[in-house]
């Protein structure tokens, strides 16, 4: 891909990311600061590529961390994101004329 | 075993470009789920999807081997990521972000390295459209891994919160950066044979740097350095994307560049501060002198749980607005508590959140929506202050600064200007609170001292209960 190409598609994604993230209210900022957190460990890909040809063990060292940081990034930062907005799912109504012990029984449970 | 000819993608075929646009499409589309509560969770599947699309491809592009290597990576990688996210708490979740987003930037500096070293080991020129990325990727990916790794000691509480300061630290940081720039320009020059030694010197820089940008940021301005070190990381991607090539790559890392500096600008917006003076005054922590000697002994009233109880239960309509104390306190379960007793009574109560509430942006709705209150119930600042007037009695719990009326009134005030809920125009004020210490800023609040202004001093958990308790009983 040439350089000029590249940067067409950087300044596009760039418009792109400010138009979509700024309809995200500020309720959510927290989920999709991890959840946008866990897209960039996309590099992990970049680890994958240069694992590839790494032949010495310093590069071998070095492959094997940054894939790890990779996952790390990717698989933790998309389960905690759920997690979270797992919490804003609304939940089956509840009466109102419950009595307080119930609704703290119940909000309880659910943390786990 | 592993030797699949048909199935292999040629690295910048066709096939496999098609299968990138698929995934950064899973992203921007996953993201822009998030705008809406209900349809958010569903969003980060489907981003979470792309993500599985991106890595699936390239492990079938040609070339991909060490197999060994990169299933070792994966498996402890994942073992990390599925364990911490699993134990997390939920007020633990700005140090949880900072860390994810640390080793995120130390992948990109460490692949910065490996494409040094690989392209000097055969020989090979740089491109300077490839030096150049991998350069700027390793220099802020460095920075971002160590900053990170700052926040995340401050957060956790391992590093102490308040601001660490030092004689001439601007001009070091001054003279480290000018030291990178100008070493990253002789390894551009020399592209032709880079000196290794030179880039992992470069690389030592960043990381000092990182380490004495974060050190000097007390743990308010939090929300600000976090936003900004998560957009550094995505920019770090991104060029890591130009140097490999990728286009997955190039569009994710860039949506989170975006993310990141819409939201850094947004904290500080909030704060009434521009992002440098938050990188480099070294704010709060020590009591500004001046203002907090001026404090003199002025009255408050002081009410217990029951004057609260018969306040809140007796009114129309509550705004509770909490604040980072209420978090460390961990009181919101108890504190939903008692909206519930004050709705059950036909009270109507909404929560009131300053965009800094907490040590992240929207952190602050997350430990509420874990205690299960609804969303329609968490009210952004400006909305809710059309409302302050109307409202009958507003809560204060653990929150200090996001409402002290001398940042509109008093235009010497260090947060003159700041954005505040303005809680002194409802008709009645609780403040629960531990004593009168100053807040993050080190100044007195001038609104636990107005007439219609109550303290209820204590824990904020335990004040929750027993204000609940109360109004069960009346």
């Amino acid at each position: 891909m040439s350089l000029m190409t590249e940067i067409t598609i950087f300044v596009l994604a760039a418009f792109v990311g400010f138009e979509v993230i700024s309809k995200v209210p500020t309720t959510l900022h927290t989920p999709l600061m991890s959840q946008t957190n866990a897209i960039h460990g996309i590099v992990m890909l970049g680890g994958l590529i240069v694992a590839g040809y790494a032949n010495d063990p310093i590069e071998q060292v070095i492959a094997v961390i940054a894939i790890a940081f990779g996952a790390i990034n990717i698989v933790g930062g998309f389960m905690v994101t759920d997690r979270m907005l797992g919490m804003f799912v609304r939940k089956p109504k509840e009466k109102p004329a419950e009595s307080s012990t119930d609704a703290s029984g119940s909000s309880g449970s659910e943390e786990g | 075993m592993l030797d699949l000819p048909s199935a292999v993608l040629k690295p910048g075929g066709d096939a496999a470009a098609a299968l990138y646009i698929l995934a950064f499409s899973c992203f921007i589309f996953g993201v822009r789920q998030g705008t809406h509560p209900t349809t958010a969770k569903r969003g980060n599947l489907i981003a979470a999807g792309g993500m599985a699309v991106a890595v699936a491809t390239t492990l079938l592009l040609d070339g991909i081997g060490n197999w060994g290597l990169i299933a070792l990576g994966l498996g402890i990688g994942t073992a990390v990521g599925v364990i911490a996210s699993i134990r997390v708490q939920m007020t633990e979740m700005p140090q949880m972000v900072a860390l994810y987003n640390g080793v995120g930037g130390g992948a990109v500096a460490l692949i910065a390295w490996s494409e040094i070293r690989h392209g000097l080991s055969i020989g090979e020129d740089f491109p300077l459209d490839t030096l150049i990325p991998i350069l700027f990727s390793a220099v802020v990916g460095s920075v971002s891994f160590w900053g990170s790794l700052i926040a995340f000691g401050k957060l956790q509480g391992i590093l102490p919160g308040q601001p660490v300061k030092a004689p001439g630290q601007q001009i070091l940081n001054a003279g480290l950066l000018v030291g990178i720039v100008v070493a990253c320009v002789v390894l551009s020059v020399n592209a032709d044979d880079p000196s290794q030694a030179l880039f992992i010197a470069v690389l030592v820089a960043a990381a000092i740097l990182g380490n004495l940008v974060v050190l000097p940021i007390g743990g308010a301005d939090m929300p600000v350095v976090i936003s900004l070190l998560n957009a550094f990381t995505g920019l770090s991607a991104a060029a890591a994307g130009f140097a490999l090539d990728n286009v997955a790559l190039i569009v994710a890392g860039t949506l989170v560049g975006s993310s990141g500096t819409i939201l850094t600008l947004e904290m500080a917006k909030a704060m009434n501060r521009s992002v440098g003076n938050v990188l480099f005054a070294g704010f709060g922590g020590a009591p500004a002198g001046g203002a907090a000697a001026s404090a003199e002994e002025r009255p408050v009233v002081s009410i217990g749980a029951q004057d609260a109880a018969i306040k809140l239960a007796y009114a129309d309509s509550v705004v509770i607005v909490p604040g980072y104390g209420m978090a460390v306190a961990q009181a919101q379960h108890s504190v939903k508590e008692m909206a519930d007793e004050l709705e059950k009574r036909g009270v109507t109560v909404n929560y009131a959140i300053h965009p800094v509430a907490g040590r992240m942006p929207g952190h602050m709705n997350v430990l509420l929506a874990e205690a299960d209150v609804p969303y329609e119930k968490l009210r952004e600042m400006e909305d809710i202050n059309h409302e302050m007037p109307r409202t009958d009695v507003a809560v204060v719990i653990g929150a200090n600064d996001v409402t002290n009326p001398a940042a509109k009134n008093d235009p010497d005030s260090p947060i003159a200007g700041m954005p505040i809920i303005e809680v002194n125009e409802a008709q009645q004020v609780i403040v629960i609170k531990r004593s009168l210490s100053p807040g993050f800023a080190g100044i007195d609040n001038d609104l636990f001292y107005e007439p219609n202004t109550s303290m209820l001093f204590g824990d904020a958990k335990k004040v929750a209960t027993d204000v609940a308790a109360e109004i069960q009983e009346l």
